[in-house]
């Protein structure tokens, strides 16, 4: 592998008003970070955090991560990229890089990085605050730009792919089922988070609800009244969307409070008939049309957001670390800070999925090789940006309504009292009157026990957009903020369960020839059916838990993605091995050892602990014991709540136990190849060989002066040769 | 300061419509200009970009 020198001279060649800059960058980090660690017990500005991240990334980009792309990887512009190459308008298709880091972004962020700090907020800021901005400078953003190069370098191949032909057909098997049962937990969750938010909450039923009419008039718009005219038709879409969010406070006069008011039983049914219809509709109806409203939401909320902090700077109101961190008895979910704090906020720090993504589409539209550097290590930079925020909106919030709002009903009781009770055996005040009138501040009927993150990050985002641009909208910013989340979460729904079914069509075609044609309706609709059951049953056992759902099922969820983590990172190791880079192995390999440590750890916790609120097992005998005598154990009101319990801690705990072996199922069977590769100096891979690049485009963000000549120059001979009939 | 203004509204716009998709119509036409071939129209072409999505989900992620 070559590699193009001329950043590398650049680098050696830093100039002085460059040292300068980048010295005080690193000056105002390091301010930051002492401020955070130094306070305690008086008020800190979240500004801190903000700056402490901002001039991290700032440093892990220019230094970090230009390492890992020219030394590391070898990014050599003078190969021709799988876009170049392969040219067909379609899924081949040079992009301007800031448009695919665009695509790119918009395709990792989600409900994630939201709602998991929003959770792991429970142990105080710090740790949460330490863990989202090393993950993703050290582990999170190398993953992903490991994995987009080389999945770039093999045609844009799947992890899956090259998992089967890099390390073998074991670890292909283990790693494809790892990744269909990881993203049923994955949809299931999300979709736990949108029930959690809307149950009992009508204003909310009623916006998201139109969302449905909204995004179909949409598709019909653009299918049959104007077609490709999308700016115009996401520009009534938004408004319309603004319109459903307003009309949300009128549910009562228009006499819909009722009708509205939804269990979350009567949620999940309609979830999962909305999944299934969704999932098989064509996509310009629904899917398409909800993806334009949903990147527009993501993109403004995150920008109101950042100026929204800046403006309004409010002051962290959580401990720097709570006690929960060491005795793990936090009621939001149970474990002590290691290793719970690395798996409840996975997407942020360190996100597995983003592997899928990363090996998909992005790979097939990358320009110039150089420019992973900022679609991969800047995407994720940019995620892990809006995890902050969101646990800088969780930290804002008074702890004893944080805590009312994020500990399961069976601790809380659901009512005001009894929960100002159970949130003073905490360790914190707070009036059953101040949480009735925080509810009625944003027009909920109750914010006690509405666990998930979404409630308790748009109360967070409420306060701090009312603080900033003042108006006394508080209940808009709420239920604009849940409106946020849920459209999100609801697109990723409909595609999940998508590409859930083209994975089980796939994968059954390899048996049944016939069942992989994704035009044959028994075949599409039963795999449709099929998975949306999976997550659709994972719900519901959410949804029913007496233990609470959130706290049952989030760490699965954690654990699942950052085990898929382990499973890329485990490829990236192999791939820098067989290439004969063994020197610097230790760059996804520190990454990959640290996340084997977390997810391990955790795993074996959840499946042997002996204490019941953390081990599935344990819980299950427990409960089983006791339902044996005929005895009905807290949280759980009846025998037929026993019964749920041992039958979910059954599930959950074999489903942890299966994530864990899969994972080191597909770890141990890259070691042998690691060894062969240490002893040889590196084996051959599947890598394409180079082919020369004729394209010129910048690197990074900012073109120089010198890429913007070159990139003149470029134009300037494609016109020509335009002009004479020549090639595009 | 108005030109600044214009210009940031300009790469705005070309942003947005790289962004949603919108723009690859303009790039059909003018490859087909450049190549003198008769494009299809435009109803056409976009059903032709649906029927690609369709086979070719892309996941959200979390």
């Amino acid at each position: 592998m070559s590699t193009d020198t001329s950043p590398r001279q650049a680098a050696s060649r830093m100039a002085p008003r460059s040292m300068l800059v980048w010295g005080l960058v690193a000056a105002v980090g390091a301010a930051c970070w002492a401020v955070l660690a130094l306070s305690r017990g008086e008020e800190v500005s979240a500004l801190w955090i903000l700056f402490a991240a901002l001039s991290s990334y700032a440093i892990a980009y220019r230094f970090y991560s230009r390492f890992i792309a020219y030394k590391v990887l070898g990014v050599d512009n003078t190969r021709a990229t799988p876009a170049e190459r392969l040219q067909n308008g379609a899924d081949f298709d040079v992009t301007d890089r800031r448009v695919l880091f665009g695509h790119h972004f918009a395709a990792i962020a989600g409900a994630g990085p939201l709602v998991g700090p929003v959770l792991a907020a429970q142990m105080g800021y710090l740790p949460g605050t330490i863990w989202i901005i090393v993950g993703v400078i050290f582990a999170g953003a190398v993953q992903d730009m490991m994995v987009l190069f080389f999945s770039m370098r093999r045609d844009g191949k799947s992890l899956g792919q090259m998992i089967r032909e890099e390390i073998g057909t074991v670890g292909g098997v283990a790693a494809l089922i790892a990744v269909f049962s990881i993203m049923i937990i994955l949809l299931a969750v999300l979709a736990l988070v949108v029930v959690n938010a809307l149950a009992l909450s009508p204003w909310g039923v009623f916006s998201i609800g139109l969302t449905i009419p909204i995004a179909l008039f949409m598709g019909f718009y653009l299918r049959y009244l104007r077609p490709g005219r999308i700016m115009e038709v996401t520009a009534i879409g938004v408004a319309l969307l603004l319109l459903a969010i307003v009309g949300g406070g009128y549910v009562e006069q228009m006499g819909l409070t009722d009708a509205l008011t939804l269990s979350p039983n009567t949620l999940v049914l309609a979830l999962v008939l909305y999944g299934f219809v969704a999932s098989i509709l064509p996509v310009w109806m629904l899917l398409a049309p909800r993806d334009y409203l949903s990147t527009f939401m993501k993109v403004g909320v995150i920008v109101l957001l950042a100026i929204g902090l800046v403006i309004a700077r409010p002051v962290l109101q959580s401990q720097a670390v709570t006690d929960f961190a060491l005795n793990g008895n936090g009621p939001v979910f149970s474990g002590k800070l290691f290793p719970f704090v690395f798996i409840t906020i996975a997407c942020g720090a360190l996100s597995g999925f983003h592997a899928l993504i990363a090996s998909g589409t992005t790979p097939k539209m990358v320009a110039k090789e150089s420019q992973v550097r900022m679609i991969g290590y800047g995407g994720m930079l940019m995620e892990s940006f809006v995890a902050i925020s969101a646990l800088i909106a969780a930290s804002v919030i008074d702890q004893g309504l944080y805590f009312a709002i994020n500990s399961p009903a069976g601790a809380t009781g659901g009512n005001p009292v009894a929960a100002a009770e159970f949130i003073r055996t905490l360790g914190f005040t707070i009036n059953p009157a101040d949480l009735t009138a925080a509810a009625q501040a944003v027009q909920e009927n109750t914010l006690i026990s509405r666990t998930g993150g979404a409630p308790t990050l748009a109360f967070g985002i409420s306060l701090i957009f009312t603080k900033a641009f003042g108006g006394g909208l508080a209940a808009f910013w709420y239920h604009f903020a849940i409106m946020f989340e849920a459209l999100f979460i609801l697109t990723a729904v409909d595609a999940g369960t998508r590409v859930g079914r083209f994975m089980l069509q796939d994968t059954l075609g390899n048996v049944w020839p016939r069942y992989a044609d994704i035009s044959w309706k028994p075949a599409s609709w039963s795999a449709s059916a099929a998975v949306v059951g999976a997550w659709g049953y994972m719900l519901y056992v959410g949804v029913n838990d007496p233990l609470g759902g959130i706290n049952q099922l989030f760490p699965l969820f954690g654990i699942a993605n950052q085990l898929l983590a382990a499973i890329a990172l485990a490829l990236c190791v192999t791939l820098l091995l067989k290439h004969g880079k063994a020197r610097y192995v230790w760059v996804p390999g520190i990454a990959l050892a640290w996340d084997l440590i977390v997810t391990m750890t955790a795993s074996w916790q959840k499946v042997f602990s002996g204490d019941p609120k953390i081990g599935f097992f344990q819980q299950r005998s427990v409960f089983s014991a006791a339902f044996d005598q005929g005895k009905v154990l807290p949280p759980a009101k009846s025998i037929d709540q026993m019964q749920q319990v041992i039958t979910n801690s059954t599930v959950n705990g074999v489903l942890s136990a299966v994530f864990a072996l899969l994972t080191l199922t597909v770890v141990a069977s890259a070691i042998p190849i690691w060894i062969k590769a240490l002893k040889s100096g590196g084996l051959s891979t599947t890598e394409i060989p180079h082919q020369p690049s004729h394209l010129v485009a910048p690197s990074d963000f900012f073109a120089t002066t010198e890429e913007k000549q070159a990139v003149r120059e470029y134009e300037a001979t494609q016109r020509e040769l335009a002009g004479s009939g020549g090639r595009r | 300061m108005k030109t600044a203004l214009l210009r940031a509204g300009r790469g705005i716009r070309w942003y947005v419509k790289q962004l949603t998709g919108e723009a690859k119509w303009d790039e059909y036409l003018d490859r087909c200009r450049r190549q003198g071939a008769e494009p299809m129209s435009r109803r056409d072409f976009e059903r032709h970009r649906a029927e690609h999505q369709e086979n070719n989900p892309q996941a959200r992620c979390c």
